[in-house]
């Protein structure tokens, strides 16, 4: 891709772009949020017509002018988005030949449709039926799923954006090396990823993207790349420490959880949580490790007014005293804040502004007799705008439109002005660019020095080691250990992550 | 210039639909020879549509939580036919069965909330049901015949005038003192606002915007209460309305429960973890829902003098209409009451511009059709625009 420009109204999202991809390469594609990555890969796949931008495509050296994605699949090139193009209630061969149906004159030849479908997921190494739903399996497959259909297309350079976002350490690990193996095969494939590490692990080579342009592109062998330099590149600066410094101030139990058993909503024998047993300090930072599907967002959810789970059995404890936390209002006012997983969905109402998002939690405080006083709602609004450096030209900007660091954010100042002891969060950072982490974390290091309780439920480990005082970590329900900040090592957690009962 | 034409482009969603009522007025206006703002024409444009407006009302608290009522007509039958009832065949004092009634819309929406928020039936298949319920027990409850007159009072809901304190020969003078007393309501508010903006160290728009603000809003309550004052003044009815617009817009704009409705209706579970309580919001929308289509019904039946088996039909899909085309969303959490009220008055004013001009229902219905296809589609198409 030669010179590219890509302007949207009121802002140039990309300005004469290179990027140079080697036939048979994995190419990394690094950038902070907002950097451009996934409007330039808009642009390569189709999705923004010849026309709408400046600059040329040249593949295999010829200039193309795709009109839509079917151009630009009809010549190989595929692109699978962060958030999965599948349709859950069809089975995974329905969703594979969506679009490319193996028929006639209309009419579909299931027969052919099942043994390509067969072929195509041995080679992905899924071992599930062509007829499963896709809904009954997990993300991780899902993503293998996507990429058999990549695959049927007959796809000779793959783009994937974020593919590992969503995937825990074993799937991650697994796609990534689906993705090599089909480098083995001649499939070149372009890699959107925040995870510096993997791009360390499996790429060739690697173009950085800042405001918009081309920072560098690397060999990764020949210029001995390592995650700092990538880090440099995406953010111009040096970033020495990743995580803030912070002297922890711990003092006095002040939140605690006893004999916490909770079974599933709808499985009515299937017990979720295992005799769990936890407690936050004064001022101190917590994290909860553990594999994905290991109980920690479950755990948070059920302590917090118990938004998950049946037959929840156990004791909570705040500040010495136990309370019965049976809906979300109560676990507020006792001081219970959770920063949910998944900010689009659970975090934000996407089509309000920050102002009201921000005081959605607290409109008793900011209210008399049920009336709002929308005056010092503005006020509280531009305060945290101003405390937790929210980048938006106003209050009554649409959080939708907000990228997801800052939308983390506003999501921060609605349960930090709700004004409680604990805060739980669960993936703060995930989806973030490097900069807002570092800004999310001193956020979290200020609320520990103003002698809050911050649990962090998190699935980077370096995340976790970087930020925590004490780690617990999760496996199959249950607490399977706890470990100081000084004894803590990536070793020592993945072991008991993995540590299996019995 | 430019500033104006930013300003106006900000504000063309929330203007459109005014810009498009006063078209769509003056339009027929000089298509009926100016029969359509007459005095007499006017009142008649309120008595007709005030029904649909109550209903619109409460329609757009649940479109904006993200449900639909199916159901208000046949509510709004059933209540006529329940007030008919207790006030001809039964007697009962006019007041205390105008209550029952209202009590009753509460429990019938009670009914339905409960389906709706507590069991999860999406209210498409509640309010369903209940239009087909509640068609049939109107039709029981009838006998399949229809109960009339009734008193003389409880006529008055929708046949009666405010009384002119003053004896005004030629005018209806209260009209126009109360037309006075509203201009100095808004322009004591707007410079209200004002003062507290400025206490609070706000960013301001212009004395003069302010200035023509209120201008304008002056002239045309005073311009409406002029020509109302020349028939027989403000009905009844118009009071409950204006009163009901002003707590409603209050609510929903200023009030907690407001805020928990839009929340609701913008992210249920983001709502929901945030601690609003959205079963619970959602039930009472459907309470009040009922209460305001029994409102309804209540006056329907007062200005027909009767209780109708067939009452009420195609009511629910006018009040939809209305709040459609006064640019509430069909995926929730989006949507006013003064819109979905302007939406109600564009169609009505079609109805009536229509039939004075001698067009058959037949031609109505479709150019009604036409018409809420195409104010969604400039909605819709404004917003792909914006964003």
């Amino acid at each position: 891709m030669k010179g590219i420009t890509k302007t949207f109204p009121g802002v140039k999202a990309l300005s004469n772009v290179n990027l140079k991809v080697k036939e048979g390469e994995i190419h990394a594609l690094c950038g902070e949020n907002g950097a451009g990555k996934s409007t330039l890969m808009k642009v390569l796949s189709g999705v923004y017509p010849h026309g709408n931008y400046d600059g040329d495509i040249l593949y295999k050296g010829q200039v193309c002018q795709f009109k839509d994605i079917k151009d630009s699949e009809s010549l190989g090139i595929v692109i699978i988005h962060q958030e999965l193009a599948l349709i859950p209630y069809l089975s995974i061969s329905e969703n594979i030949f969506l679009g490319n149906e193996q028929a006639k004159r209309g009419v579909i030849n299931w027969n052919e449709t099942t043994v390509k479908t067969r072929g195509l997921l041995q080679t992905v190494g899924l071992k599930e039926s062509p007829f499963t739903q896709v809904s009954t399996i997990g993300v991780g497959k899902q993503q293998l799923v996507e990429i058999a259909k990549a695959l049927s297309k007959e796809v000779k350079l793959l783009i994937l954006d974020e593919p590992t976002a969503a995937l825990n350490e074993d799937d991650s690990e697994n796609l990534l090396e689906l993705i090599l193996e089909l480098k083995k095969q001649g499939i070149s494939s372009i890699i959107i990823s925040h995870k510096l590490n993997e791009i360390e692990k499996i790429a060739d080579s690697v173009t950085i993207l800042r405001d918009g342009q081309t920072i560098q592109t690397l060999d990764m062998k020949k210029d001995q790349v390592t995650e700092d330099v990538i880090i440099k590149g995406m953010v111009g600066r040096d970033l020495t420490n990743r995580y803030p410094e912070r002297t922890p101030e711990i003092g006095e139990t002040i939140f605690e959880v006893r004999n916490w058993n909770v079974y599933h909503p709808t499985q009515q024998d299937r017990k979720m949580l295992n005799n769990i047993n936890m407690n936050i300090r004064r001022g101190e930072v917590v994290g909860i490790a553990g594999l994905m599907g290991a109980g920690r967002t479950e755990l948070a959810m059920s302590v917090f007014g118990r938004s998950y789970g049946k037959r929840i059995s156990g004791q909570v404890f705040m500040h010495g005293k136990e309370v019965h936390l049976t809906d979300i209002n109560k676990a507020m006012e006792h001081g219970l804040a959770y920063v949910t997983e998944d900010r689009k969905h659970y975090g934000l109402i996407l089509i309000d502004d920050i102002k009201r998002n921000i005081s959605l939690s607290s409109l008793k405080k900011l209210s008399k007799y049920g009336v709002i006083n929308e005056n010092e709602e503005v006020l509280v609004a531009e305060e945290y705008r101003r405390k937790l450096n929210i980048k938006s030209p106003s209050i009554l900007q649409k959080t939708v439109n907000l990228s997801g660091g800052n939308q983390q954010k506003v999501v921060l100042s609605k349960w930090i002005y709700t004004g409680p002891d604990i805060l739980i969060l669960d993936e703060p950072t995930r989806g973030i660019d490097v900069g807002a982490k570092y800004e999310i974390y001193s956020i979290i290091n200020q609320l520990a020095s103003e002698g809050k309780g911050v649990l962090v439920i998190s699935s980077e480990l370096p995340e976790i080691l970087g930020m925590c005082d004490r780690i617990y970590i999760m496996n199959e329900g249950h607490i399977s250990g706890e470990v100081d900040r000084q004894d803590a090592t990536q070793e020592i957690l993945m072991k008991y992550m993995t540590r299996s009962r019995g | 210039m430019g500033a104006i034409g930013e300003l106006f482009k900000k504000n063309i969603r929330q203007y459109g639909m005014i810009i498009a009522l006063i078209f769509i007025s003056i339009f027929f206006q000089i298509l009926t020879d100016g029969i359509l703002l007459k005095p007499l024409n006017v009142t008649n444009l309120i008595l007709q549509n005030s029904y649909i407006l109550v209903l619109a009302i409460g329609m757009v608290l649940v479109i904006i939580t993200g449900h639909i009522d199916l159901s208000v007509g046949s509510v709004a039958a059933f209540i006529g036919a329940f007030s008919a009832i207790m006030m001809v065949d039964m007697q009962m004092n006019p007041v205390l069965a105008v209550i029952l009634s209202l009590l009753m819309g509460a429990l019938v929406g009670a009914w339905q909330g409960f389906w709706v928020a507590y069991i999860k039936i999406p209210a498409f298949i509640v309010t369903l049901a209940g239009m087909l319920l509640f068609r049939g027990l109107t039709m029981i409850v009838l006998n399949g015949q229809s109960i009339a007159p009734f008193p003389k009072s409880f006529q008055k809901i929708s046949s009666g005038f405010i009384p002119d304190l003053f004896n005004g020969s030629t005018m209806h003078v209260l009209t126009l003192v109360i037309g006075v007393l509203l201009s100095t309501l808004v322009v004591y508010q707007e410079f209200k606002t004002r003062k507290i903006q400025a206490k609070y160290g706000f960013e301001q728009s212009s004395v003069w915007l302010s200035f023509a603000k209120s201008a304008a809003l002056v002239l045309v309550i005073n311009a409406f209460t002029f020509v109302l004052a020349q028939y027989n003044g403000i009905p009844n009815i118009l009071v409950i309305l204006l009163v009901l617009i002003a707590i409603y817009s209050f609510v929903m704009n200023r009030m907690t429960m407001g805020r928990h409705i839009y929340a609701l209706g913008g992210n249920e579970k983001a709502a929901g973890l945030s601690g609003v309580k959205t079963k619970r919001v959602t039930f009472w929308v459907f309470v009040n829902m009922g209460v305001l289509a029994a409102l309804s019904g209540l006056v329907f039946a007062a200005r027909l003098n009767s209780a109708t088996p067939k009452a009420g039909t195609n009511f629910e899909l006018d009040a939809i209409a209305a709040c459609f085309i006064g640019g509430a969303s069909a995926s929730g959490g989006i949507g006013t009451v003064i819109g979905a009220i302007i939406g109600g008055l564009v169609m009505g004013v079609m109805n009536n511009g229509m039939s004075l001009v001698g067009l058959g229902v037949d031609w109505q219905q479709g150019i009604k059709g036409l018409v809420l296809l195409l104010a969604v589609g400039f909605d819709i198409y404004n917003k792909s625009k914006t964003s």
